[in-house]
């Protein structure tokens, strides 16, 4: 009886000792957005190097960004890029590393109307001002020829949380319209000049469902998984596209100069097959990582998702990057110190 | 009796028998005193706390705004301008119209339950009460979505444009969510409150007060109401103001129905938004310094507006008890 007291404690010791000897655990927290497939990744990244271990905690982009710079977490993300004032007042110095696409399209409920809308940017900015009221009216018809748009009030939606999809809408909206830059802005929580707003892309698209006459704004992926119908958007090029993965990685890769720290927008990007309303969404990794073990799973972890990671990407509906945009990623890699 | 009595005290130290028996009493009590001590000395600890941590992480935006946060109408993260006001009146005029809808009913079942129902039913009922008490309420928030929205577009709406639409309350576009839906859902949440405290408080009424307005010629109906429910009355405010409290800090299942706009309007069709909706809402996206601070300060200022009409229910309760010897 003793004996096997004894085995089980040395073997338990053994175990501990293996444990925290290999076993490097990090921590991030962030966006909200991409969580599905940063799950999936951290996921299969463990089983493949048992080695590294990653909780990834969805609490959204600025709390991820908060997070981070207090040093709380190993590391953040965010589908925001951190602003020049953020990056200052942070603890830790950031690298930005771009990770996979998204897009956000609108979605809309009107009595009589089935098929794809064309929605011009104008038009767009205008609902979302306000300025826009009625569905039949001629900005909206002009790029609907065939369409019987009704006389009815258009009853605007959006989220009601602070949301990096928000972001995207308002850093769109805000290319395409000088009234809108001005009076509203590009943020994650505007201060919407019309509209209801709803709590999530399901909030969102519950009131579009429900409410006649009513337009909103969701994730792609939200919409494709959820079969939700939705319109196309008129490119820098003056095509009107819709949004799937492939239009999305062309906004993407038609994006011209992408900076060295990778914070960049590719709303309205130029290209005619890009998607208008894409964007990144960025791994916020401190440039030094003092602990050699932590480094180096980092490391290990970013080299695999440039490569063998993408490859999730589809099945979980979001676009993959760009060649040109992983080739310059790989490099900056080594910035990590 | 005595002799054993007697014989236990001679012994030396007495381990047992009454004196010994009060002697542990009294250190019982000293215990008693000093753990009920410790533990309501925590409450009033842990509330300073909170009010100090406001005050202390809303200071930028303190400084910033002064007390023009009280009565700016704008809140604008991109721009970095914010007021409170739209929320402060989002906050009480849902709160109002829950009271307005669940006062008189959660009242008036608990007079049913405690006076007039016999007792077996009033038993199984105040059970089934305590069970909605329960409810989370994320689930009022979706049987707001699914059940109170729709209706209020196609029948209540309607209803009330059609025969109060004069009152400047029921004008302008029903888009089925805003004030007065998040106002029926709250009442909806609250009304078990009020219910389930002021039946227990109407048992307690003693018999002999009834009996008495009885026996002077009172029907049974202004025992009730005459006698009875005056008795009970501090007891039903508690209730009222436990509902109240309920309400004003109700966060999830108001922003599912209230619309979330920063607006002021005197129709309770339209959107608005309330101070713990809005706060949980743009919290975990706040990533401006001066957008966090005035986030707390709107936490601060809810517990300010708790703080003030508290105070007035304490007075509320102290100037009907006057009121109450004086007839």
């Amino acid at each position: 009886m003793k004996k096997n007291v004894l085995m089980v404690c040395l073997l338990l010791g053994l175990v501990a000792a293996v444990g925290a000897d290999s076993t490097v655990l990090l921590n991030a927290a962030g966006a909200t957005f991409p969580a599905a497939i940063y799950t999936k990744w951290f996921d299969v990244y463990h089983t493949q190097h048992p080695s590294a271990q990653i909780n990834y905690q969805p609490v959204g982009s600025g709390a991820g960004i908060r997070q981070l710079a207090a040093g709380t977490v190993d590391f953040g993300a965010s589908d925001v890029p951190m602003t020049d004032e953020q990056l200052a007042q942070s603890k830790v110095k950031v690298l930005h590393f771009p990770t996979v696409l998204g897009a956000v399209v609108p979605s809309y409920n009107i009595a009589g109307v089935s098929g794809d809308l064309n929605f011009t940017p104008k038009a767009l900015a205008g609902i979302y001002l306000g300025t826009i009221t009625k569905w039949n009216d001629p900005e909206l018809t002009k790029a609907n020829p065939g369409v019987k748009l009704p006389g009815e009030d258009i009853v605007v939606i959006h989220r009601s949380e602070g949301s990096g999809t928000s972001f995207i809408w308002t850093d769109f909206l805000s290319k395409v319209s000088d009234d809108w830059k001005n009076k509203v802005g590009k943020g994650a929580s505007p201060n919407w000049p019309v509209g209801l707003g709803g709590k999530g892309n399901d909030g969102v698209s519950g009131l579009v469902k429900q409410t006649p006459n009513s337009i909103g704004y969701v994730e792609l992926v939200y919409a494709v998984q959820n079969n939700i119908a939705y319109g196309k958007v008129q490119n820098a090029a003056g095509k009107f596209v819709k949004a799937d993965l492939t239009s999305v990685t062309a906004a993407a890769a038609s994006s011209k100069d992408m900076p060295d720290d990778f914070r960049v927008s590719i709303t309205n990007a130029p290209g005619p097959a890009a998607y208008p309303v894409s964007s990144f969404t960025w791994l916020l990794i401190p440039a030094q990582i003092p602990d050699a073990a932590k480094r180096e799973a980092i490391k290990g972890f970013l080299k695999w998702m440039l490569v063998d990671g993408q490859n999730y990407n589809e099945g979980l509906t979001y676009a993959r990057l760009p060649k040109n945009v992983i080739a310059k990623e790989t490099k900056a890699i080594s910035l990590i110190q | 009796m005595s002799s054993t009595a007697a014989t236990f005290d001679s012994a030396a130290p007495p381990k047992t028998g009454p004196r010994a028996f009060i002697r542990r009493l009294r250190h019982g009590d000293e215990v008693a005193h000093t753990i009920t001590l410790v533990f309501a000395a925590s409450i009033l600890l842990v509330t300073s706390m909170i009010v100090y941590e406001l005050w202390i992480n809303s200071h930028l935006s303190r400084t910033q705004f002064g007390w023009s946060f009280f009565w700016t109408r704008v809140w604008d993260p991109i721009f970095d301008k914010y007021g409170a006001l739209p929320y402060i009146y989002g906050t009480l005029v849902t709160s109002a119209v829950a009271l307005v809808i669940a006062v008189p009913l959660g009242l008036s079942a608990a007079t049913f339950l405690a006076e007039l129902a016999p007792r077996r039913i009033s038993d199984s009922v105040a059970f089934l009460i305590d069970l909605l008490a329960a409810v989370p309420s994320v689930i009022y928030g979706l049987l707001g979505i699914f059940v109170v929205v729709p209706m209020m577009r196609t029948v209540i709406g309607p209803a009330l444009k059609g025969s109060l639409g004069f009152l400047p309350f029921f004008q302008g576009p029903n888009y089925g969510v805003g004030f007065l839906t998040a106002g029926i859902v709250l009442a909806i949440m609250v009304v078990p409150f009020i219910i389930s405290v002021s039946r227990e408080v109407l048992l307690t009424v003693p018999r002999d007060q009834r009996e008495a307005a009885l026996a002077l010629g009172a029907t049974r109906w202004e025992a009730t109401w005459k006698v009875v429910v005056p008795w009970a009355r501090t007891g039903i405010m508690g209730s009222v103001f436990l509902a109240l409290a309920r309400a004003l800090g109700e966060t999830m299942a108001v922003t599912m129905v209230i619309g979330n706009a920063t607006v002021i309007s005197a129709s309770l069709f339209s959107p608005g938004d309330t101070i713990a909706s809005t706060i949980a809402n743009q919290f975990t996206e706040a990533a401006g310094n001066l957008y966090q601070s005035a986030l707390i300060e709107l936490g601060l200022v809810l517990f300010l507006i708790t703080f003030i009409l508290n105070g007035l229910a304490r007075l509320l309760i102290v100037a009907t008890e006057r009121g109450g010897q004086r007839a």
